[in-house]
């Protein structure tokens, strides 16, 4: 389970997230919506440690993300698998070595004959062909297949929870629905727990069982997408009608 | 950053307290990738690649340069003293010149330029498309997949880098004497041996391997602190050669001091 209570975190004068209060149950997949720029990503690497917040606290499966030492948060990322908004492949590694870092048990890891079957696995799982992309390089991949590389690294390590961060942002609405269809298809086969960091409404609704608006930096409303639809607060309306614009207009 | 100011007391207690917190954010830098010298096993490999590219890939141009200047410093010495003293202290003037000065500092400034831009860059290339923090998320620790190697690579390759300099600097000196000069080998050696210190070698490698340390440390540093994309890209190389030419001229300024006028 993930818990963020009363989490403030400023910029220089500007305050990104102002006592966000935000859970995420087990098994469960939240999307967490919102404009762009409103601290959705800097939430979301809150959660991981990579940011440290100036006040509030964090707990990921009991443990204060914020007090853990050095190695006790290292153990704790490998049990998370964080998908970067533009992939971030290591760019002097090609697919198989960029995949096989994702494998966080370390006698795993040295273990070439495992190593080689899981990458070929998780390629598969997210639907590119091992033999096409396995030796090339992240700058030979086009965009889609660089977030796929980037979610097949993730979920190498056979994560408990995975972090999506604006998983189908710059590509286009057929490559957007490969993804959204992936992290369903991912949701239900591995049962891992999800968040993921989106401003595409239509995604959210297709992949989350809850959604949450986070915008003045804080979450202003969270609920089912049933709930979400239903809403009658000026900011959830506010940001349906702006997607449906933009959906409709294009 | 601290907002601009036109309050000169102001302006430079923003850059004192600007410079106070790279310092100690670059001691924890530090401590960080000595604590990471345990995890061997991961940055052997990388080192072994890094020292590889700053040998062989630098080699050409140290040599180059520390030829050249080997050979104007034996052609300018033979200018001033031709008729003055004699010719062996020609010997002697280049063997000193290219080990205690010439063959380690202008090493380094070359590879302050070639290895300490790469590093700066290529880190934070890293640090702005986010493979540092994927580095991080998947529990691995980016001072022994990153830092280790290029900072041990250094220690070990600009060193070494640093003695060839000063062997190819002492023959192009003495090969191009000999072409203007009416200087014996004879003589050149006697002026050579003559104030020959063993321990001005090692004062030379001394200095190589704290030059190195600034080098790759730094320019590592730099590379971590970028903000900003493509544009903090260029800021963090360039203030990678920039800081590490200035702490070179400064700790051979110290190391001068502290090594050979006791």
């Amino acid at each position: 389970m993930i818990q963020l209570r009363g989490v403030r975190k400023r910029f220089g004068a500007q305050v990104v997230l102002d006592g966000v209060d935000f859970d995420v149950q087990e098994g469960e997949t939240v999307a967490l919506l919102g404009p762009s720029g409103t601290g959705k990503s800097v939430l979301l690497k809150h959660i991981i440690g990579l940011i440290r917040p100036d006040a509030g606290s964090i707990i990921v499966d009991d443990k204060d993300v914020i007090r853990l030492k050095r190695d006790q948060l290292a153990e704790l990322r490998s049990h998370i698998g964080y998908v970067f908004q533009n992939g971030a492949l290591f760019d002097s590694m090609d697919v198989e070595e960029n995949i096989r870092l994702g494998i966080t048990d370390e006698e795993k890891y040295n273990d070439m004959a495992y190593v080689r079957e899981r990458v070929r696995q998780c390629l598969g799982l997210v639907n590119l062909q091992p033999d096409l992309v396995l030796h090339k390089f992240p700058a030979e991949l086009s965009g889609g297949m660089r977030k796929r590389v980037g979610i097949a690294r993730a979920i190498a390590g056979q994560p408990k929870y995975l972090l999506y961060d604006e998983p189908t942002s710059g590509l286009d609405p057929v490559n957007a629905d490969i993804i959204d269809a992936l992290v369903e298809r991912l949701a239900a086969e591995l049962g891992v727990t999800g968040v993921m960091v989106t401003h595409d409404v239509r995604g959210a609704f297709r992949v989350a069982n809850r959604i949450a608006l986070l915008t003045g930096g804080q979450i202003v409303m969270q609920g089912t997408p049933e709930e979400f639809r239903a809403s009658r607060h000026p900011k959830v309306q506010e940001f349906l009608e702006r997607d449906f614009d933009t959906s409709f207009a294009a | 950053m601290p907002a601009a100011t036109l309050d000169p007391r102001a302006a430079i207690g923003n850059a004192v307290i600007d410079a106070a917190s790279h310092v100690g954010r670059l001691s924890y830098f530090t401590l960080e990738a000595i604590r990471d010298l345990r995890e061997i096993r991961i940055w052997w490999p990388r080192m072994i690649t890094e020292a590889w590219n700053i040998g062989v890939g630098s080699l050409f141009i140290v040599l180059l340069i520390s030829s050249f200047a080997g050979a104007v410093t034996a052609l300018q010495t033979g200018y001033q003293f031709t008729g003055s003293i004699p010719y062996y202290v020609v010997g002697t003037l280049v063997v000193s010149s290219i080990i205690l000065e010439l063959g380690p500092v202008l090493t380094a400034l070359i590879l302050a330029g070639r290895i300490g831009a790469r590093y700066a860059a290529e880190l934070g290339t890293m640090r702005v498309t986010e493979q540092i923090d994927a580095l991080e998320s998947l529990g691995r620790s980016p001072a022994s997949h990153l830092v280790v190697p290029r900072v041990v690579a250094g220690l070990i390759m600009i060193p070494v880098l640093t003695v060839l300099a000063n062997v190819t600097g002492i023959l192009a000196g003495w090969w191009s004497v000999r072409l203007v000069l009416p200087v014996t080998d004879a003589d050149f050696i006697y002026g050579a041996q003559s104030y020959w210190r063993p321990w001005d070698a090692w004062y030379s490698v001394i200095k190589s391997i704290f030059f190195a340390g600034s080098i790759t440390l730094i320019s590592c540093y730099m590379g971590f602190s970028t903000q900003q994309g493509a544009q903090g890209v260029g800021r963090s190389t360039t203030g990678a050669v920039v800081t590490s030419s200035i702490l070179i001229l400064f700790l051979d300024m110290l190391l001068t001091r502290l090594l050979l006028n006791q």
